[in-house]
């Protein structure tokens, strides 16, 4: 399992559009991957679920990945969250 | 004749029909089924029908109104193919034994509930999201279909609200304009009515009926008005006011984009005023090239309590984003003389115009200024913020005002709440104390901005509220001229910039006066943009 931590910048947290980006990014996975934010967690494959995290700027988020690509989507993954949240 | 008043969201007046918006009567039952399998096949059937729906949309809404705005309906198939909603609705069918329709309705129910109890206004928003794709399940799966009879002419479409699928739907070449009962400015449909051009009104209420199907109607998009079968007075006047919104728009196009520049090439900023949210759409309409004097008054004007740093935030950062990178620049709060506010509890004066008012009030009352501050420091972040201070008469309130900004910063910092920390400041020059002392002032903001209203008024000791004076009021008066221009002369000698927000900036006969004089900026109201434009253009 591979992981990284990461504080949100986008002003607006992770709203409807970029949940709707990563969740298509994360479906492309086999991996499980789950965002976490405290001790709520979510499958970053389900759009509910993330959006439902309510997750504003400047909160931390740990994200995980577990299964035969992870070292592929953390690394992707990380790229995405820099670049867009 | 029946008149409503409703919140406009797109300006301009349109003339025609009114057509309802007739949704199918689904009356979901729960009902027991014996094969569930076959259930959940027939709702798996129904749902790729829908998110084929939605591709379609998506593609029709990337053409009409763009992929920002587009996105929502590509949201609104992940929805659907949302495992957690999926297994919701199977699991409703298979464990209950109960048909599809019942097992969509409750999860709907349940999945728009956990984002109305989110703390959070955009999330809350999305509930809708939630109940608009679910609806368009149902009606697969109850066989309805919804929306407007065929239209043989434009009509004005009314509605209870619409959702932005039904909206994007619609054929736009016979859409005159949208009415609606409900709803809110920031929906999505508001803002595809203001992408799509067209005129709307919401939030009418339930006046608005289904009894008016088929009637005449007018609807004033300047005014948020809706008539219905208007009579011959208003109808003719609404025509007069629809051939002048027309007129204007023909300005337009042949003005619209082109620069604020003299024949000999001087150029000049042209701005808007505007007074309250809902006059950005004539901003943006009227291709100004920023807003030069935004009154927050309102703010304070249209509530009951003075209003919370959450709220100003909202609105300033509707704005600035609205702006979209062009220049905001927000008179911090002008209550008092003619503008009072009871709340504020302020005491009856003998001379209001000289008295307890504007930067004033902030100064002695610092934690009403510190909140507005704070929002417009905060809202800075997503757009071209400037921040104008009304009323100034020393330099020492400017070293009183910028004391109160490091404080607001050093909070926001420590609480770790992104804010701007470089703002452009400028003052209002409407005092004539702040034309002597200009040259002061302009060591330490960024930019003037002349209010010609108030300054009239001081150096002519005319009340401008006492008609019996109208007679010595003489707008173009000499002194008033020569304070403009030594107000230049400072701004320009310490590197600062100048402009106009007083009704002087949109006096067309004293353009080519004020272009001498070497003004960097007029802003004038939404509406006046284009003759400016045209009047700059004409002069050498």
């Amino acid at each position: 399992m591979k992981e990284f931590k990461y504080v949100i910048t986008d002003p607006e947290g992770i709203h409807a559009r970029p949940a709707g980006i990563l969740v298509k990014q994360a479906a492309g996975y086999q991996s499980d991957i789950k965002i976490a934010k405290g001790e709520k967690s979510a499958d970053a494959k389900r759009i509910f679920g993330v959006m439902g995290l309510g997750v504003k700027t400047g909160e931390e988020i740990t994200v995980t990945a577990d299964g035969a690509d992870e070292d592929k989507a953390i690394s992707e993954l990380e790229t995405f969250f820099k670049e867009n949240l | 004749m029946v008149t409503i008043s409703g919140k406009s969201v797109f300006g301009g007046v349109s003339i025609g029909k009114l057509m309802f918006y007739k949704r199918s009567e689904k009356v979901i039952k729960r009902t027991h089924v014996d094969n569930v399998d076959e259930e959940w096949s027939r709702f798996q059937k129904a749902k790729d029908t829908a998110v084929n729906q939605l591709k379609g949309l998506y593609e029709k809404a990337l053409e009409d109104v763009g992929e920002a705005n587009a996105m929502i309906f590509e949201i609104h198939q992940m929805m659907l193919e949302d495992l957690d909603y999926l297994e919701s609705i199977e699991n409703i069918i298979r464990t209950q034994e109960v048909n599809a329709e019942f097992a969509v309705a409750t999860t709907a129910d349940n999945f728009s509930q956990m984002f109305a109890a989110m703390d959070d206004a955009y999330m809350q928003g999305r509930a809708a999201d939630v109940k608009d794709v679910s609806e368009r399940v149902l009606d697969i799966l109850c066989g309805v279909s919804n929306g407007i009879k065929e239209m043989e002419e434009p009509c004005i479409i009314a509605a209870d609200d619409l959702a932005p699928s039904e909206t994007v739907q619609l054929d736009k070449s016979k859409v005159l304009g949208f009415a609606t009962m409900y709803g809110s400015s920031n929906s999505h449909t508001a803002i595809l009515a203001r992408t799509m051009n067209i005129p709307a009104v919401i939030g009418l209420g339930d006046t608005l009926s289904e009894k008016y199907d088929g009637s005449l109607a007018v609807i004033d998009g300047f005014t948020g008005t809706l008539y219905i079968d208007p009579d011959e007075e208003t109808l003719s006047e609404m025509k007069k006011k629809r051939e002048k919104d027309l007129e204007q728009k023909a300005l337009l196009e042949q003005l619209k984009g082109k620069e604020n520049v003299t024949k000999s090439g001087q150029k000049i900023n042209v701005y808007a005023n505007i007074g309250n949210v809902s006059d950005l759409g004539a901003v943006l309409k009227n291709d100004a090239g920023g807003i030069g004097l935004f009154r927050s008054e309102f703010l304070y004007l249209e509530n009951t309590d003075f209003p919370t740093e959450e709220q100003q935030f909202a609105v300033y950062k509707q704005v600035a984003e609205s702006m979209a990178g062009k220049k905001v620049i927000i008179r911090t709060l002008d209550i008092g003389a003619d503008k009072q506010v009871d709340y504020f509890g302020l005491d009856k004066e003998e001379n209001p115009a000289l008295g307890y008012r504007a930067i004033r009030i902030c100064l002695t009352r610092p934690e009403i200024f510190k909140t507005q501050l704070r929002a417009l420091y905060r809202a800075a972040v997503y757009g071209n913020i400037s921040i104008m201070f009304p009323m100034i008469i020393s330099v020492d309130e400017i070293h009183q005002i910028k004391a109160i900004i490091a404080e607001v910063k050093a909070g926001l910092k420590e609480e770790g709440i992104p804010y701007r920390d470089e703002v452009e400041l400028g003052v209002m020059i409407e005092t004539p104390a702040s034309v002597m002392i200009s040259r002061e002032l302009a060591k330490e903001v960024d930019f003037f901005s002349v209010g010609t209203n108030d300054l009239t008024q001081y150096t002519l000791a005319i009340d401008r509220q006492n008609s019996k004076l109208d007679r010595f009021y003489d707008p173009h008066h000499p002194a008033i001229l020569s304070m403009i221009k030594m107000a230049a002369e400072s701004a320009h000698a310490e590197g600062a910039w100048i402009g106009i927000c007083g009704e002087l900036g949109a006096d067309l006969e004293l353009t080519e006066e004020f272009l001498k004089m070497g003004l960097d900026e007029l802003s004038v109201s939404p509406a006046m943009v284009l003759p400016l434009r045209k009047r700059i253009r004409e002069c050498e």
